[in-house]
């Protein structure tokens, strides 16, 4: 995907990806704004080495 | 009494969910107090010094890890007991899907496959994952919008390079607010939209900035958090410089305020070489300090939204001129009605920068503050649970919000020390900030409302200020209203009430 350059975000309707709170992502939602909300855990068991070797690989 | 913990193994949920189970535990009968939040290594650290874990003979609660969930709770044993046996049923899921809905995607990338659209990622994970996230979405083309805080400073540094690299920003981390295209992201409040661009390195200074110029009947185009860090020299101001850039080329965009704490001295060279090349018309703010030939601007954030308003051709308003005179006369009838031995101002602050404004308006005047966040030459507060003479204190401080959700949601630790304070002979004025927005209290100052009774009875003048307007869901005109019926006096900025308070401390003469 191209990313989209700031200056054109702030002229635009930002849609957002909602990523830990959920209530961060439902107050823009309430507001008018598409969210999509990640179901998030901590990565490999909250194993932070095991999580960056798999970045790594993938 | 009794403490008894619950531990959920490998079972994620967020901090302001886990907040909510907690505080409806608490409100059961015979439950004293009760924290629900992930096993991590400084929570278990701090609900052993509260007396859990049975001095490491919990055996679950020793094993458990950042993965699993942690509910302790201490109380009557009958109540106690009674909360533990439906432990589940307080963790059973408040967020169902809708039904028929697709299943939600596990990752930021599965999330981008899902919607191409997606243009900003707004990252909350604990501060030992952000990072991991934010290149994630970074990868996936995505701006980010980084709230969380504890990411290292290397990270922060590597993020926002490569975010420069690919044409994209980095808001944070630690970023608590943001105005993007008319969305009001983090703690924001609802504020109309105008000429006025903030690029900012406070959260809280740009919600009193972006309130203030709603209040004023003008609004803002974009407001660009960057998080506090980024003016340091080892940042290098990259995001503030790529907010400046955006809001130079964005068309509705008339002036640009920059807000923050002092820039670090190589930042502020680089910053303001960029800021003197602006096309438009810029109002920078850092407090009183970093203003010099090389960048020019104002010390409070009133000032800042006069100027703004004036450069983007609109009228100052009358509630933004607090006048000396009156503050003068106002705080003298309220030392005569002061018992003697009273002579210190004590703040508590929701808001981390107007703590720091509030230290810079009493240095401005020659009194010194104790304050566990001092600006450069006040002095530190080494224990923040003690107050010293004059003492400001930033309740939003890691020491404060460790495993705990920020102050503007969670009002518990405020309204103990307020009750502290009380009992202190020697406290004269409590300076207090509310702030309004769609994540914080639902109602901040019923959260206080019983301490601010409690401290006028004792005959301590409460002095306060709202951070918000009347379109925020807890609205301005109804926090003002409650304060004032308590018995506070209530300042139009946060700025004034810290005035007022100047001019309490100096009639008091207590600190200097």
């Amino acid at each position: 995907m191209m990313p989209m350059k700031l200056e054109d975000l702030l002229r635009t309707k930002p849609v957002f990806v909602n990523v830990g709170v959920r209530s961060f992502g439902d107050s823009l939602r309430e507001a008018g704004y598409q969210v999509i909300h990640v179901d998030w855990s901590p990565p490999a068991g909250g194993d932070q080495k095991m999580a960056e070797l798999l970045d790594d690989l993938l | 009494m009794v403490r008894k913990t619950a531990v959920r193994k490998n079972r994620y949920l967020d901090s302001v969910f886990l907040m909510l189970v907690a505080q409806r535990i608490a409100s059961q009968p015979g439950i004293h107090d009760a924290s629900a939040m992930l096993a991590t290594e400084a929570n278990r650290k701090l609900l052993a010094g509260m007396g859990y874990g049975d001095d490491g003979k919990d055996k679950d609660f020793a094993a458990a890890g950042p993965n699993d969930l942690v509910l302790a709770v201490e109380g009557d044993a009958a109540a106690v007991d009674a909360v533990m046996a439906n432990a589940d049923s307080y963790f059973a899921r408040g967020y169902a899907a809708e039904a028929g809905s697709a299943p939600e995607p596990r990752s930021i990338a599965e999330a981008v496959t899902a919607r191409p659209e997606s243009s900003v990622a707004v990252i909350s994970v604990p501060g030992e994952y952000a990072a991991r996230e934010a290149r994630a979405a970074l990868r996936a083309g995505l701006h980010v919008f980084l709230f969380s805080s504890n990411v290292s400073v290397d990270d922060e540094l590597a993020l926002k390079r490569d975010a420069r690299d690919r044409g994209l920003i980095v808001m944070g981390p630690d970023c608590g607010t943001g105005y993007l295209g008319g969305a009001g992201i983090g703690f924001a409040n609802v504020v109309r939209r105008g000429p006025i661009g903030i690029v900012g390195a406070s959260g809280t200074g740009m919600q009193e900035f972006a309130s203030l110029v709603h209040r004023a009947g003008s609004g803002i185009s974009n407001g660009i958090g960057t998080g506090s860090r980024d003016p340091s020299d080892a940042i290098g101001a990259i995001s503030t410089i790529a907010g400046v850039d955006a809001l130079e080329s964005d068309a509705a965009t008339k002036v640009i305020a920059v807000i923050s704490k002092p820039p670090g001295e190589s930042a502020i060279a680089v910053l303001a070489e960029r800021l003197r090349r602006c096309k438009k018309p810029v109002v920078t703010c850092f407090f009183g300090e970093g203003h010099d030939d090389r960048i020019k601007g104002v010390s409070t954030l009133d000032e800042a939204v006069g100027a703004a308003l004036v450069a983007a051709g609109e009228k100052k308003p009358q509630f933004l001129e607090s006048e000396e005179g009156a503050l003068q006369r106002s705080a003298s009838s309220e030392k005569a009605k002061l018992q003697p031995g009273r002579r210190y101002v004590r703040g508590f602050f929701a808001g981390g920068t107007l703590c720091y404004q509030a230290q810079s308006i009493f240095r401005r005047a020659g009194l010194s503050v104790y304050s566990n966040s001092p600006l450069h030459g006040m002095k530190e507060l080494t224990d923040p649970y003690q107050s010293r003479e004059h003492t400001f204190v930033d309740m939003g401080a890691e020491t404060f919000v460790h495993g705990r959700p920020h102050p503007m949601i969670d009002a518990t630790l405020r309204r103990r020390r307020l009750e502290q304070e009380a009992r202190d002979p020697s406290v004269a004025v409590i300076l207090l900030d509310f702030v309004l927005g769609s994540i914080a209290s639902a109602d901040p100052v019923s959260d206080l409302l019983g301490a601010i009774q409690s401290i006028r009875t004792m005959g301590i003048c409460v002095a306060a200020s709202v951070c918000g307007t009347n379109e925020d869901r807890q609205s301005l005109e109804m926090q003002e209203r409650s304060l004032r019926r308590a018995g506070a006096m209530v300042f139009a900025s946060s700025a004034q009430a810290a005035s007022f308070c100047r001019e309490a401390a100096l009639l008091l003469g207590g600190g200097e």
